[in-house]
Parts: C-alpha cells; structure tokens; sequence
C-alpha cells in the first residue's frame, strides 16, 4: 500500500484546529496558577545602579519578586552572551530586568510599577556600521569571556560577536579583468515575526526538585537542555511539554521567556506561574528578525559572466547575538546565494547595538541578503542589456560548479535552472504589458542552518490492530510535520495512512529526542528518523517470520502488510504483538521500531577562508517571480500575481505544500512592502509596538493570483528523496517585487520595504513625464558607482524608452 | 469588585452570571466558561483571532464587556460543531488545507460564519472584505477564501 507519500491527504491536526480543541499554551489553566509580569527596561543602554524590590513583595497577594542577583545566570544556544535579567546594565529597551509572580494579573501589574529602579545612563548605539569602530561604545566589554560554539569568530573588545569570511580564488586580478564593475549599497531593517499565538509558558516547580515546563516553543528539548545549563541542574530534573504553537517563523526557537517562568516558579515551589506575553511585548521585548547592511561589487565580463564579487554583510545583531550569531554564519556560508563565482570576497559580520534582540526568522539571512543580491543581478543584468532571466542561467550554480565555500554541485543537489524556466513560463516572461506595469524575478537558495551533529530520532510503536502510534518532537508549528511524518511513515510500513496515530506534540520524558524545529529541517532529517524507525521494526519482524518460516531474514520478502516467503505468509496484524502458533506458545512481542538521523558528513568552514567541501546538509533551489503595476498616481502597488517553483526532491503532500509556498509569499510580500519595526534613534523605544502600527497583510493585500509548482530532483539522502521548503517561499519575494518595481517605473529602490512614498519619491526625482533629463533622484534609492565613467543607474530612462 | 447579573445564551444554551464589570467578553468566555476555543492574539480588536458571533454578527470579544451581554445569543467556535456532526465550514477548512498553526481559526470560521449565515453566496471579493479583520500569519489566505467559497451556496459540493 504504498500510496501515502504524494498524497494530498488532510492534516491530522485538521480537527483539533477547526474544533477549537487544540489546545495551545494559554489555553492551560493550572488551579491556583500565579500571573507572572514582566518589568522591562525603559532604556537602550544604562548601568543598573539599584534595584529595590520592598515594596513589591510587601504588596498583599505577590508571591515572588526576582530580579538578576537572584539568578546571576547566562543562557545562549550559539554564544551564552545573555543573563535571564539584564545584570550590570541593560542593552536594549524592552530587556526583562526583573519579574513577579502573583495572584492575578492587576496585582502583578501593580508590584512591576512598585519595583524602583536607578540606571545611569549610557551612550546607546543603534548602528552597526558604527558600533563597528573603536570609537563606539562597547555593549558587551566581557565579549572574550562569554562561551561560544566551535563555528562561531567573535572579536574580543569589540563590538562584532561573530565575523564570517569568504576568500575564494584571487578577486583582485578577476576584478582587474572584468568589462564593468558595478558595486552597490542596500539596507534591511529589522521586521518582527508577529505570530498569531504571542509567546507564552508555564512553570512548576515541586519539592522534589522537579521543574516541569509548558511552553510555546519549538524546541521542546534544547529549552530543557540550555534550562539545564542556565540553572545547573541535571537534564533529566527538568521536563518539557510543548503544546500546539500558533505560529513560531522562527521566534520561538531557541530558548525565550521559559527561565524566566522557572526562576518565579522555584521562588513559590507547587505553585504553577503562568507567563503569558502581551502583544506589546511580543514586538519587541523577545526576539526581532536583524536588520543588515549590504554592499555588494561585481565584476562581469562582456558575456554576462559575473568573473569577480565582494559581498558585505553587516548585520545589526542588536543587544543580544546568543541566536543570530549562526544567521551571520548561515549567510557567510551562502554569501552570494544561487550562483557559480570563482572569485569571491565575503565578509558577514555581526555587531552589537542597542536594538531590540535580533534572532531566527523564517529564512534565516536568506531573505535579507537576497534583497540585495537579486536586485544585483537585476542590475547587472540590465547594464549588460541581458534579459534578467538568461542573465541568471549565465551564472546560476549547476552541475560541475562550486558554491562559496568550494562545494561541489551535482545533478542530484537541485535544479535552479529548471525552477527559473518554470517561473518564466507561468508569468509570460517577454510578454508585453501595459505602462507601469511590469514583471520582476528573484532566485532563492537555503540550506538548513544548523549545527553538524543537529540529530533527529523517532519511535514507531505497534497496536494490537497492525497500527502504530508514531513519537518523534518535531514541533507542528503550522508547517504540517505531524501529517508529512505520518505519510512517511505509512509509506514505509506499506499500510494505510489512517493506521498511524501521531503522538506529536513532545513531551521531553516520553518523546524521542528532537534537536530543533527550525532550519526547514524536519521533512529531511526527521522524516529520516520516520523511515528509518519503521524500516527497523519491519526488520524486526522479519527476523520474526524468518524464525517461523526457517529460512534466513533475508529471504523473507515484505510487501503491502504481509511477511513471505515463497507460498508461505503472514499479515502484519498476526506478527506486530507476537505471533502465536496454534497450539499456543508465542514467538516475538510487540514490535517497537527506533530510527534516528543526523546528517553525514558535515565539515565546519575553514574560519580564514570559508571553505568546507560539504558546510551543510543540503541546499533547496528555488525562483519566484511577481507581476505587478504601479500606480502612478499614488506609488501603490497591486501584485496581478506571484509564481513560485523550488526542487523540493519530493513532494510528501502537495496540500500542505501548496500552503507552504502561499503562506510564505505573502509574508514574503509583507516583509517586502509593509514592514519594518522603527526603533526611536533617540530613546531607543519601538514606535510601532502594535498591529495598528505594524501593518501585516490582511485577505485584501494578498496577490491577486498565486501559483506553485515544484520540480523533483531526488536528495540522495532525503526521505523519498524529499528536502526542506518551508522557509524558501519568502526569501526571493521583496526582491522580486522590486525588481518588478524597477520594470515598471525605473525607481530602484534598495532600502527594504518598497513603500509607495519611496517609489513616488523615486518616479518624481526621475521625473519621467518631463524632458528633462537632468533631474535627479530626490530619494538616496540608488549608490551605485560604476567604472567607465557612465552615468549613475537610476537617473537614465533607457528602460522606459526601451519599451 | 463591581458585578452585574448577565443572563444570555452560550452556544445554544442559556445561562445567568454574575460578572465583574471589568471583564471582557473574551476573557468571560475563556476563563470563566473556559471555552478556550476562542483565542487571545493582540487584546486590541486587531487581530480578530478572539471572533464569536454575537446576536448574529462576528464581533471582536475582546473588544466587548462582559456586562453587555445581557439578553444576547453567543456563539463560540465549539458550537459549530456542537450537533456532533462538523459544520460545512469546518469540513472545507480541513479539505482545502486552510488550516496551519490554527490560533487564527476559530476566529477566522467564526467570522465566515456570520458572513455565510448573512450572505449564502458571497463574491470572492466580499470574503476578502468579511475576513479582512481576521489575520492570519501562515496561509496567506487563498485556501482559506477557497474554503469559505466552497462552503457558500454557490460552492461545489
């Protein structure tokens, strides 16, 4: 019955979800539970001089108040750089300085406001470029002391927490060689994850000793790990249970709110304390997508062949880097995205600034540098007079090149080329299209971010019916993992799908391990923990049968639920609980299938060239393009419609896929053309800590047509040949829409999000409608310098005359 | 502590309640019928994910007193299913994969209730205006507003 693999089956988290059964974590409501809150700082940089906690504890119904010399502990997934409460000083406004538990939530919101705190204030710096220099001040004077990973270059006594380079053949001599040299400059700012469900956990700490956590995370088990470390206590004295997650997009990885709950929690033993974040605090007191300065110079030949790049990233970690410090290695390692360059200079710095915590976002780095380098392309492509699309066959990765840091790409790591086709063919790249409106393309590559020996495992337990219920802890953060492990593993076993029963929310004392859900990682490496738990118990009853047939297990052939050998057989339902002859006496018991997966060998990247001949699992490829006009009139732009095709491998299950690729381009589009947390350069305060300022698309922003489509060029190493998708869908969108917007107006814009005031501002500078050729663009939307001495990009009108 | 006495209907069923007057209907629903079907996204009448259906309309309960409902008929997302048999909407979010996460859903139904309850046949368009208020991180809506089209009168069986 190999039919589950493929399938457009429903979800199995379907019916919980419409029924309003599934419970997420606020939804748990412990008898007796405190409300715990939350006194965050109201400075970007300062010294705590005192904290005064006496009146809050005094207040009738508080039951702990604990601040940082209560817990002196640092917590850190990459580079432990974090205390649970800010200690000597804060570094950014919105960090938890101290926190209550009480017996509800007025009287803790009454004993925050009765903490007393005195800071001295301290110079803050909100730019990285700056907090670069030995002038700037230094967020983190301690930086040489803090523990980070092996894969990890911090700088001692400064403020760069982690510098990734690129040095790959001899740039100099290829830039010396190239027809044209173009180098340009472009911005990202920070965006926030906002998901639907706000970060939320509940603790309990008994007498035993025992802490058990309920949590919005998605990773059950590194939160139990880095508790374990941050309070210095055995893993095994901590338990983690992760309920449903209402959308995660990469905020909820790592380790968040959680020991804060634990540290309330130990102070009142028995009590469970709930934490609930309010919107507000969603915003901006966890965790922030980082913001990134670019620069980027190519050099190509007169063909179109990029012979030469330099790409800088400078990323604005803000105060905090214990996760973004691997987004620096992730786009160190992807330095010039989806594309063959023999001569490459990459740099990727972190640096610290009094900005809110930057950390994982759907993508990883990848849809921020892409903002830069596919409008390069884009750039190149046009200064060339090369169509866009050829362009990027001239110079995307294919069978035979190598990526940046010297891998070897073959015919089995994915097919770009044929994504590109794809997305061209469904768009009518070439066709004509009325004035101000215009197409726009972008390529994508991501590779799951992770550390080498990131391990998943699973266990497939058999019922007395010939069904199972199957455990692995990959997080169902709204991705689809529950139904994709369990096609998986119906089509390993070869029974139907409705005979597996996923047990997949974790619960760190019965799940098997899972390192973490993140990285678009799990169809890959625990769907391998899937196959490899179900091949293992369908050995096991081979071995079984064998034994009743007396014959080798190799000899044993298994198909479609049913063990034989030769005219001899027996169903899987006689076999999976103990098989008992007919005068009794019984053979086996029941059958418990165990697998794990961690991917081979994966080589750290050199740290003074970036070279590694295999830096990470695998790359997923993929192209999305956007078609789209441009009111003159007001700047605002309508998306007609998105298409996107990426090399998936395998599709496991087209619906949820097809749902991937959807969710993804729209918040793809949003990040593109809406958002942006703007950070008060004086006070250091978010401006726009709510959905009423911070615009996410609604159902009347989304495109009006959206398509996808996948191409399956088998992983070797991937379950059915499947690898990861469920980040890539936003990565190419905000270039591709400005790559569009460029088409259709001439404005280049390279500062993250296109607004209508930027591309007005851009199409009045360029002042199309008048003869002069003269006018220049108002708005800093283009840097580019360029040799042979030909006038800057963006004040020409060639492409508009072209048409 | 104020308290008024409210006596309304709950998902079919009537019922008379002291509440305080500070309380809003969300977390009336949540904590004190512990209905947790309904969901908290923002608090702030922005996100819609806390939609029931008051008097017939979807309203945003986190932006509605307690104390106001009073003589009215509430409908939450458990009572869409509350015959035991899953209503239309229910089966068409599961067929069209308009689910993800699910904290937008019991919202996002709810107002797709009312809105199908009001217009059997709605254009795309008025869909897209009907869940406007709803936001949905994951899906990017198009298989939600296929699902409630498919769930509409007009809609394919």
């Amino acid at each position: 019955m190999k039919n589950s693999v493929g399938k457009r089956a429903q979800r199995v988290d379907g019916l919980a979800k419409v029924t309003g059964c599934a419970k997420f974590v606020a939804d748990l409501m412990p008898g007796g539970a405190l409300c715990a809150k939350i006194l965050h700082s109201p400075h970007p940089h300062a010294e705590i001089v005192s904290i005064d906690t006496t009146a809050a504890e005094k207040l009738p119904g508080v039951k702990a108040v604990i601040c940082g010399r209560d817990y002196p502990l640092h917590t850190g997934l990459y580079h432990v750089d974090q205390y649970m409460f800010a200690m000597e000083k804060v570094r950014y406004v919105g960090e938890p300085v101290a926190a209550v538990a009480a017996l509800d939530e007025k009287t803790a919101a009454q004993a925050i406001d009765l903490i007393k705190v005195r800071y001295r204030k301290l110079k803050p710096n909100f730019d990285p470029i700056h907090g670069m220099k030995k002038s700037a001040p230094l967020i983190h004077p301690n930086l040489h002391k803090y523990f980070h990973v092996s894969a990890i270059n911090p700088v001692p006594h400064t403020n760069i927490a982690n510098h990734f380079k690129i040095r790959k053949g001899d740039p100099d001599s290829a830039f010396k060689k190239s027809f044209c040299i173009i180098e340009n400059r472009f911005h990202v700012p920070q965006i926030q994850h906002v998901p639907m469900e706000t970060h939320g956990a509940i603790a309990l700490a008994e007498q035993t000793g025992r802490i058990t956590v309920w949590s919005s995370c998605q990773s059950p088990f590194t939160v139990r790990y880095l508790m374990a470390n941050c309070f210095k206590r055995e893993i095994g004295d901590i338990r983690v249970i992760a309920p449903y997650v209402g959308g995660g997009f990469g905020c909820k990885a790592g380790i968040n709110i959680e020991p804060i709950t634990v540290a309330l929690a130990l102070k009142c033993p028995g009590r469970h304390v709930k934490l609930i974040l309010t919107r507000e605090e969603e915003m901006y007191t966890v965790v922030v997508r980082q913001a990134c300065h670019i620069r980027i110079k190519s050099g190509v030949d007169r063909t179109g062949r990029i012979l030469a790049q330099e790409n800088e990233y400078i990323w604005d970690c803000g105060a905090y880097a214990g996760y973004g410090v691997n987004i620096v290695r992730a786009a160190g390692y992807s330095i010039c995205g989806a594309y063959n360059i023999d001569n490459l200079k990459g740099d990727s710095i972190g640096v610290y600034t009094n900005r809110p915590v930057g950390s994982a976002f759907r993508g990883f780095g990848m849809s921020e540098i892409h903002w830069a380098i596919e409008q390069q392309m884009d750039i190149l492509a046009h200064e060339l007079g090369i169509d866009p699309v050829e362009f990027r066959h001239i110079n995307a990765l294919k069978p035979g090149s190598h990526n940046a840091t010297g891998e070897l790409v073959t015919v089995n790591t994915g097919n770009i080329h044929k994504c590109l086709d794809q997305v061209a063919a469904d768009l009518g790249w070439g066709k004509k299209l009325p004035k101000y409106r215009a197409l726009g393309i972008a390529l994508a590559q991501k590779a799951p971010a992770m550390p080498n020996n990131a391990t998943s495992s699973a266990v497939v337990k058999f019922n007395e019916n010939g069904g199972v219920e199957l455990l692995f802890s990959g997080m169902e953060i709204g991705q689809g993992v529950m139904t994709a492990m369990a096609q998986i593993c119906a089509e390993t076993l070869e029974i139907p799908l409705e005979k597996v029963t996923v047990v997949g929310l974790p619960d760190t004392d019965y799940s098997p391990y899972e390192w973490q859900t993140v990285a678009s990682r799990l169809t890959f490496s625990c769907g391998n923990a899937v196959k490899k738990a179900a091949e293992d118990a369908i050995c096991q009853m081979k071995i079984i049968s064998a034994g009743i047939f007396k014959v080798r297990a190799d000899d044993v052939v298994y198909k479609n639920g049913v063990f034989s050998h030769k005219n001899k057989s027996i169903e899987l339902v006689q076999i999976c609980m103990g098989y008992q002859f007919t005068d009794g006496h019984t053979v086996g018991g029941a059958i418990v299938g165990r697998g794990h997966f961690t991917a081979e060998g994966c080589i750290n990247c050199d740290p003074d060239t970036g070279y590694s001949p295999k830096p990470v699992a695998n790359w997923t490829f993929g192209a999305q393009g956007v078609d789209l006009s441009v009111c003159p009139e007001t700047g605002r732009i309508t998306i007609h419609k998105v298409s996107c095709t990426y090399d998936v491998g395998k599709v496991i299950n087209p619906l949820t896929i097809e749902g991937q690729a959807y969710g993804g381009i729209v918040q793809g589009m949003g990040a593109g053309i809406m958002e942006q947390l703007i950070v008060d350069e004086q006070t250091g305060m978010v401006k726009n800590p709510s959905l009423v300022d911070y615009k996410i698309p609604t159902a009347l922003d989304m495109p009006e047509e959206m398509t996808a489509s996948f191409v399956e060029t088998a992983q070797l190493d991937g379950p059915f040949g499947a690898r990861g998708v469920g980040e890539h869908t936003m990565i190419p969108t905000p270039a591709a829409i400005a790559n569009a917007v460029y088409h259709a107006t001439g404005v280049r814009i390279m500062d993250l999000p296109v607004t209508p005031e930027k591309i007005l501002s851009g199409m009045h500078g360029l002042d199309f409608d008048s003869k002069d050729s003269n006018a220049k663009p108002e708005q800093p939307v283009s840097r580019s310098k360029k040799k042979r001495g030909r006038p800057p990009l963006y004040a020409k009108k060639w492409d508009r005359v072209k048409r | 502590m104020n308290t008024v006495s409210v006596t309304f209907t709950i998902n079919g069923e009537k019922e008379t309640r002291q509440v305080r007057t500070d309380m809003t209907l969300l977390k009336f629903i949540r904590e004190t019928l512990l209905l947790t079907g309904t969901k908290e996204g923002c608090g702030e009448g922005e996100c819609g994910a806390c939609t029931v259906i008051m008097n017939g309309k979807a309203v945003h309960s986190c932006m509605v007193l307690a104390a106001e409902i009073d003589g009215a008929d509430i409908q939450t997302v458990e009572s869409l299913a509350g015959s035991g048999e899953l209503d239309k909407l229910q089966l068409k979010f599961m067929e069209h994969g308009a689910v993800q996460c699910g904290f937008c859903t019991p919202g996002m139904l709810m107002t797709a209730k009312a809105l199908l309850n009001s217009n059997p046949n709605p254009t795309k368009a008025q869909i897209k205006e009907a869940i406007a208020g709803n936001l949905c991180r994951c899906t990017g809506y198009k298989q939600i507003i296929a699902a409630i089209q498919d769930s509409s009168r007009g809609g394919r069986k």
